[in-house]
């Protein structure tokens, strides 16, 4: 071994690169075996890992500092063992989350999960702690290429989530975890030689001779994919993967997939064929077969969605979220001219277009069939043509809706601007037709009644309830939106299709009490007395003193399917004995169970250690606690809160999540880099407090103009886009890169033993930070989560002059 | 030595099975009258103060613990779903009990089961109707529910493995079906095989969490109507409506 006079950054980067890129990683494979909010809990109790490896450090300091190269080299070797061997270690932990309310073993079992999973963040944590730690002078240059490789790592980790399936990312991973240590023996000069040879021999085994077997995915036997598997002669046709999703083909040699959400109990025809898709295991959704005949698409029309299609003579329709194309094949059924089908996965539509191209009867290649890749939201944004019909039905799958697993989504489609944005892409007489599952005690229903009132409101419309009309059949309910008033003739139509049919009326102009609740019987009305009194004067009395959350969801709080209030929790949980359990929307309480975990395991396995044992005396003074804190916790929510402010600009989640990532990640690289330059050029702690200022300024500004900004530049090219939110980015990133490093460099020549403690604070308050943010987004928005941030760096600069007055000036 | 503990634990044995027997069945009541405590508002839909006395009996009688995993034997009496393997569940006792009175079933009724899992619910319809026509689309589960309920002396319960969509054509039409396994509509030849006056019970919502039961009732002259039933007594209006 050696004696390093250098930093590895290199190795640095790669390390930090890998942990990023498993994070990325981790959030697909625990979606595909369990559910999204679980994926999302897992990964940020192993983010304490990272935290963790800085108390380890500060305990075992005296005696990992003598072997820095031999402890580095022994946690990039650790890494790349542990992606793999920690994931699939814990597949076989019998952890399964919808028992949670039910069973207490499932808590033991899910801390094994977490346990286990924070291993790997243990050893990354670790190895850029120890460079931290041993070249504190040099923090602003590590820093720099520890983000530096972060960004990197994210955006590869989604560039490769393209091209291999996530079980073979894993592999890949190890890999890159394996070319880290080697690129460390080399920059640290380590000795034998034969060990560089060796690591890269290891290396190459890992990215190509891994057994499949072994990296397997167990999807939980709950999900819907693995129950359907379990049916005698069902079989996997076809597997796409990328990061928008898993999708899984089915079809069925003896029991065929029939697939009629929610169809009239009056209709007697059957769906024809179909195959099965199922998305992350989660569905499935029909992929039916079309001969071109519409005499079998007869069931199309026993849906309550078909209601608009009995409005509107052969409309041009806009479909948003098209899928496998049922909702195209009912527009045809119903004679419309055009049909324009919005689907966000590529690998969606090829399915549909290629791999099955004669199943579907060549359906997204007619001619009067045009379908876009893009996402629902922006295709409508950025479009300037105009439709009779707006589409949207059903994008969630039935037991994923009713087990209230989407609480936490951000969701653009059903947010009051949107409803705007659709009303306004449509023709004269035009309407929009939203349809969801039903829920009872009605959730759903109420909430977009609300939001439709809200969007109508907002747009200058004195009377919306001229212009609205809702229906329910026994699982579906249908709303309808114009953007004119409903005439006579279309109100005796909705009666019409309703009474044949069987589905009740829910809301229509001029209904009255007694025409509701016909058909499909619940205890009372509620669906029609919410809608009147969503539509009266006491609606906000109403929305307050409703036990579900149903104020309309914003584009400032895209939370459409939370429904959750604390108020009523404690009743529904003392009725789980009488079937209460399920009307907790649950995703909610589980976020705060995870900010509360994400607390408490940080006292226990970060700060209690430190507090305990002979470190307290090398406890950073008060106000650099303070410091770290506040800038970790407002470095997570500046990040996450501008992700979502530019999901509608750059009209894809994904690529907004990569682009805004990874230009914050690599401007504050360069700012990291940059006062570390200052300050070896004899810079004082004035750095800090100017980049606050342009951060609390230039936040601000963002704040006032980017919704007019965006509106006025969404229809540019997507290149053009890509380019105006990095130039945003560019200034806020850069400023957000210098106080961590500036202050490391502070401690390292005024108090070097606080180090792994400011490192232990900081990974604290980045995992606080991130389940922070969106708890707070949810109830204030994503511009009061920004204002905090700025308060926070506020917060900072003053703490920063009590620690850095305290020390010894900096030698110019 | 070791013929001693072979007697040993044989003699063991023979003592502990009783005293287990005695402890579930102990089990089983305090589970029936936990259930029958929390049904007490059944009347908005069924017009009787409390569960039918026939399905109380049925929930006493039916040993639950013989239906699920050996390991969950002991978690068999509580009020809460189970698994019972192949990512199913047997429901929760209250929802089983729930069901059942919903169908309003007469000693000489015949009734189709789409879903039969572990068996449970067969079981519990065998008491209480004359005869229990039941498919499972999994087969495995089909096969060992068919073998246990034979074993534990179900004579009248029919089992079959396959699809349920076509229901029993053979032995339609029936007085009542439950369809317990997930749909995403109501097959228009299970309702034809219901009689006149029949109803038929679907639970809807996702694994271990049962959101409303839809009771369809199929009328004299053949239309059908629904009823969507909250198992919980819950008023979504703080200070009603």
């Amino acid at each position: 071994m050696a004696t390093a006079t250098r930093p590895p950054v290199f190795a640095i980067a790669l390390l930090s690169a890998c942990v990023l890129a498993y994070e990325v990683l981790l959030t697909r494979l625990f979606s595909i075996v369990l559910w999204h909010h679980f994926a999302y809990m897992i990964i940020s109790a192993a983010l304490l890992g990272y935290g963790a490896s800085g108390t380890a450090l500060t305990l075992l300091k005296e005696r990992l500092a003598p072997r820095f190269a031999g402890v580095y080299l022994t946690a990039a070797l650790g890494l790349s063992i542990l992606m793999p061997a920690t994931f699939l270690l814990a597949q076989q932990v019998p952890f399964n989350p919808l028992e949670l309310l039910w069973d207490k073993t499932q808590l033991p079992k899910l801390f094994a999960v977490y346990l286990l999973m924070m291993l790997p963040f243990f050893c990354g944590g670790l190895g850029i702690a120890l460079v931290l730690s041993r070249f504190g002078k040099e923090a602003g240059r590590i820093y720099a290429f520890d983000i530096l490789g972060a960004g990197l790592g994210s955006l590869g980790a989604i560039g490769l989530l393209f091209l291999l399936p996530p079980h073979q990312v894993l592999g890949a991973l190890a890999a890159l975890a394996l070319l880290a240590a080697a690129v460390a023996v080399i920059e640290l000069e380590m000795q034998p030689r034969w060990l560089l040879e060796a690591i890269l021999g290891l290396a190459v085994l890992a990215a190509v001779a891994l057994p499949a077997a072994w990296l397997q995915v167990r999807p939980s036997a709950y999900k819907d994919l693995s129950q359907t598997l379990n049916i005698v002669g069902m079989r996997v046709a076809e597997e796409r993967s990328s990061p928008l999703g898993k999708i899984t083909v089915v079809e069925s040699a003896r029991i065929p997939f029939r697939h009629a959400p929610g169809m009239s109990l009056n209709a007697t025809s059957e769906p024809p064929p179909q195959l099965g898709v199922f998305v992350d295991g989660d569905g499935p959704v029909a992929l039916t077969r079309f001969d071109g005949r519409l005499a079998p698409l007869s069931y199309l029309g026993d849906l309550t969605s078909a209601l608009p299609f009995h409005l509107l003579e052969r409309p041009r329709v806009l479909v948003l979220g098209a899928g496998t194309g049922n909702d195209v094949l009912q527009s045809l059924y119903h004679g419309a001219t055009a049909i324009d089908a919005v689907e966000l996965d590529p690998n969606m539509i090829d399915l549909v277009q290629k791999r099955f191209h004669d199943f579907a009867g060549g359906l997204y290649s007619r001619p009067d069939v045009h379908v876009h890749a893009a996402e629902a939201r922006a295709f409508v944004n950025t479009s300037n043509e105009r439709y009779d019909l707006i589409q949207v039905v059903l994008l969630d799958s039935f037991g994923t809706a009713s087990a209230g697993l989407y609480g936490l989504s951000e969701s653009y489609l059903y947010t009051v601007e949107a409803f705007q944005s659709y009303l306004a892409s449509l023709n004269r007489g035009g309407m929009l037709a939203v349809t969801r599952w039903l829920s009872l005690p009605p959730r759903d229903a109420l909430k977009l009644f609300a939001t439709a009132v809200r969007a109508l409101e907002q747009s200058g419309v004195a009377n919306p309830g001229a212009r609205l009309a809702m229906i329910r059949g026994w699982k579906t309910v249908t709303l309808l939106v114009k953007n004119s008033d409903f005439t006579a003739a279309e109100i005796a139509a909705i009666n019409a299709f309703s009474r044949t049919r069987s589905f009740d009326l829910a809301y229509y102009p001029g209904m009255r009490a007694d025409e509701a609740n016909r058909y499909n019987l619940l205890e009372r009305p509620d669906l029609f007395e919410g809608a009147m009194a969503l539509l009266g004067t006491g609606s906000e009395d109403f929305i307050e003193r409703y036990k579900f959350y149903i104020e309309p969801a914003t584009d400032d709080r895209p939370y459409f399917f939370r429904f959750f209030k604390w108020s009523a929790a404690a009743e529904l949980f003392s009725l789980r004995g009488q079937g209460g359990m399920p009307l907790l929307d649950w995703s909610y309480p589980l976020l705060v169970a995870t900010l509360a975990q994400a607390v408490g395991a940080s006292v226990l396995l970060i700060l209690a250690p430190l507090a305990l044992s002979r470190c307290r005396r090398t406890l950073p003074p008060w106000p650099a606690a303070v410091y770290f804190l506040a800038i970790g916790l407002a470095f997570m929510f500046m990040e996450i809160a501008f992700i979502q402010k530019f999901i509608l600009f750059l009209s894809h989640p994904l690529y907004a999540v990569a682009v805004v990532l990874c230009a914050f990640l690599m401007f504050a690289a360069l700012g990291s880099w940059l006062s570390g330059r200052r300050q070896g050029a004899g810079e004082n702690g004035g750095w800090v407090h100017r980049a606050v200022l342009i951060i609390a300024a230039v936040a601000l500004l963002y704040l006032a103009i980017l919704p007019a900004l965006f509106q006025a530049l969404i229809h540019l090219p997507d290149a053009a886009k890509i380019a105006i939110s990095v130039a945003l980015i560019a200034p806020l990133a850069v400023c957000m890169g210098i106080p961590f490093p500036t202050a490391m460099t502070r401690l390292s020549l005024t108090a070097q033993d606080s180090i792994p403690w400011a490192w232990a604070i900081n990974g604290f308050a980045s995992v606080v930070g991130a389940v922070l943010a969106t708890l707070l987004a949810i109830h204030l928005g994503f511009a009061v989560v920004i204002l905090l941030a700025v308060l926070m760096y506020g917060l900072a600069s003053v703490a920063f002059r009590g620690f850095s007055r305290t020390g010894k000036s900096l030698p110019a | 030595m070791k013929r001693h503990s072979t007697l040993l634990a044989i003699v063991c044995l023979c003592f502990a099975l009783p005293a287990q027997g005695d402890a579930f069945e102990t089990a089983r009541h305090k589970m029936v009258e936990e259930v029958t405590a929390d049904a007490v508002f059944t009347s908005s839909y069924s017009g009787r103060a409390t569960l039918n006395p026939n399905v109380v009996a049925a929930m006493k009688k039916v040993e639950r613990h013989r239906f699920v995993p050996a390991e969950l034997a002991s978690y068999a009496y509580l009020n809460r779903p189970l698994p019972i393997g192949y990512g199913q569940t047997i429901s929760q006792p209250f929802i089983v009990a729930l069901m059942t009175d919903l169908m309003n079933l007469k000693e000489g009724d015949r009734v189709l089961e789409i879903g039969t899992g572990s068996g449970y619910q067969a079981a519990i319809l065998a008491k209480t109707a004359k005869a229990v026509y039941s498919i499972e689309i999994i087969e495995p589960l089909g096969k060992e529910a068919a073998r246990r309920l034979k074993s534990m002396g179900y004579g009248n319960v029919e089992t079959r493995v396959g699809d349920g969509y076509y229901g029993w054509p053979e032995a339609a039409p029936f007085d009542a079906i439950m369809v317990t396994a997930a749909a995403s509509h109501v097959p228009p030849p299970l309702i034809k095989q219901l009689k006149p006056g029949g109803r038929m019970v679907i639970p809807l919502g996702a694994h271990f969490l049962t959101q409303y039961l839809m009771l369809l009732e199929k009328q004299v002259d053949g239309t059908v109507t629904s009823r969507q039933i909250l198992p919980v007594r819950f008023v979504p209006l703080t200070g009603g409506h």
